[in-house]
C-alpha cells in the first residue's frame, strides 16, 4: 500500500494556509511584493477623483526626496543620514531601531490617474501625495431623456 | 558604566485599552548624558506628550494626517493613529534637566547624567 512520507501532507496544509492567509491580507498581491518592513511605510487610499498615498517618512529634507512617476509606477526615494555616532568615538548605541541609509518604494498605479496633475507635501514628517484621476475615468450621471 | 540605564518598560498600562503602535527609538549614551531619537511621522507639536514620572519616561503621540474627503484605504503599513513607549531610567540621570526637540516627525531627548554619576578619573595611591 503507498504511503506518502508526510502523513496528511503538511506541506500541502500549509501551502492551503498560505494561501489563505493571503487572501484575507490582501485582494491581490504585487509583482513587488507587498513590502511591509520597508521604510517609509506607505498607506495608500482612493478617491473617486483622486489616489492618495501617504509616506511616513520622518526626519527627512523634502528637497532631498525623489518622487518620480514613469509608465504607471510611483517610485519614492531618497536617503536617511544615520545620526549614529561612528564606532571610534566616546559614546555607546544603546537601542538602534530607526531606519537609516538608502531607501525606494514604488507603488502601482492605477490607468486611470493622470501623472500631470500631481501633489506632494511634506509635513510632520509625512509625505503626501496626491494624483488626480482623469476627469474621463470619474463617475458620472448619465441624465435620462425622454421624448 | 552599566549598560542598563534607559530600559524599556514593556507593560503598557491598561489605559482604556486603547492599541497604540511602538515608535523605533535610537539610543547613545556619551559622558555625559543620553540622547534619545525616536520616529514619530504624523504626530503635530500639539499632540506629543513627554513626561517624566519617577522613574518612568513616557512619550506619547497621536497622528493627524490630512486625509482627504470620502476616502477608501487600499494598502495600510500604518493602521493605528497612536504612539506610546515607556522606558525606565536609572538613579544617574538628572530628569529634572530634560531637553525635547522635536522635528518633521523625529523626537530628540537629552537627558543628562546628574553631576555625582558623570565619570571621573579616580586617583589611586600608593602607599
Amino acid at each position: 500500500m503507498y504511503r506518502t512520507l508526510f502523513p496528511g501532507d503538511l506541506f500541502a496544509e500549509l501551502d492551503r494556509l498560505q494561501r489563505q492567509v493571503q487572501r484575507f491580507t490582501g485582494p491581490s498581491t504585487s509583482i513587488r511584493g507587498v513590502g511591509r518592513n520597508g521604510f517609509p511605510a506607505l498607506n495608500v487610499g482612493g478617491t473617486p477623483d483622486s489616489v492618495e498615498i501617504y509616506a511616513f517618512a520622518p526626519g527627512l529634507d523634502p528637497a532631498k526626496l525623489d518622487v518620480t512617476i514613469e509608465r504607471g509606477v510611483l517610485t519614492l526615494s531618497g536617503e536617511r543620514p544615520n545620526e549614529l555616532p561612528d564606532e571610534d568615538r566616546n559614546a555607546t548605541v544603546h537601542i538602534g531601531e530607526r531606519f537609516s541609509g538608502r531607501f525606494s518604494r514604488t507603488v502601482s498605479l492605477s490607468d486611470d490617474v493622470d501623472p500631470n496633475r500631481v501633489t506632494a507635501e511634506y509635513g510632520d514628517g509625512v509625505l503626501h501625495i496626491s494624483i488626480k484621476r482623469h476627469e474621463s475615468a470619474q463617475p458620472r450621471r448619465i441624465e435620462v431623456k425622454s421624448h | 558604566m552599566s549598560d542598563t540605564n534607559v530600559s524599556t518598560t514593556n507593560q503598557e498600562p491598561a489605559r482604556n485599552e486603547v492599541r497604540t503602535m511602538l515608535p523605533p527609538v535610537d539610543v547613545v549614551e556619551d559622558a555625559s548624558g543620553i540622547t534619545l531619537y525616536a520616529d514619530l511621522p504624523g504626530v503635530p507639536k500639539d499632540k506629543l506628550s513627554v513626561r517624566v514620572e519617577a522613574d518612568t519616561l513616557t512619550i506619547e503621540g497621536e497622528m493627524t494626517l490630512p486625509l482627504a474627503t470620502n476616502m477608501e484605504a487600499s494598502h495600510a503599513e500604518v493602521q493605528l493613529p497612536r504612539y506610546w513607549r515607556a522606558f525606565t531610567l536609572g538613579q544617574e540621570l538628572d530628569r529634572d534637566n530634560v531637553s525635547a526637540e522635536f522635528k518633521q516627525g523625529v523626537l530628540k531627548l537629552r537627558i543628562p547624567k546628574a553631576e555625582h554619576a558623570k565619570p571621573r578619573k579616580v586617583e589611586i595611591q600608593i602607599l
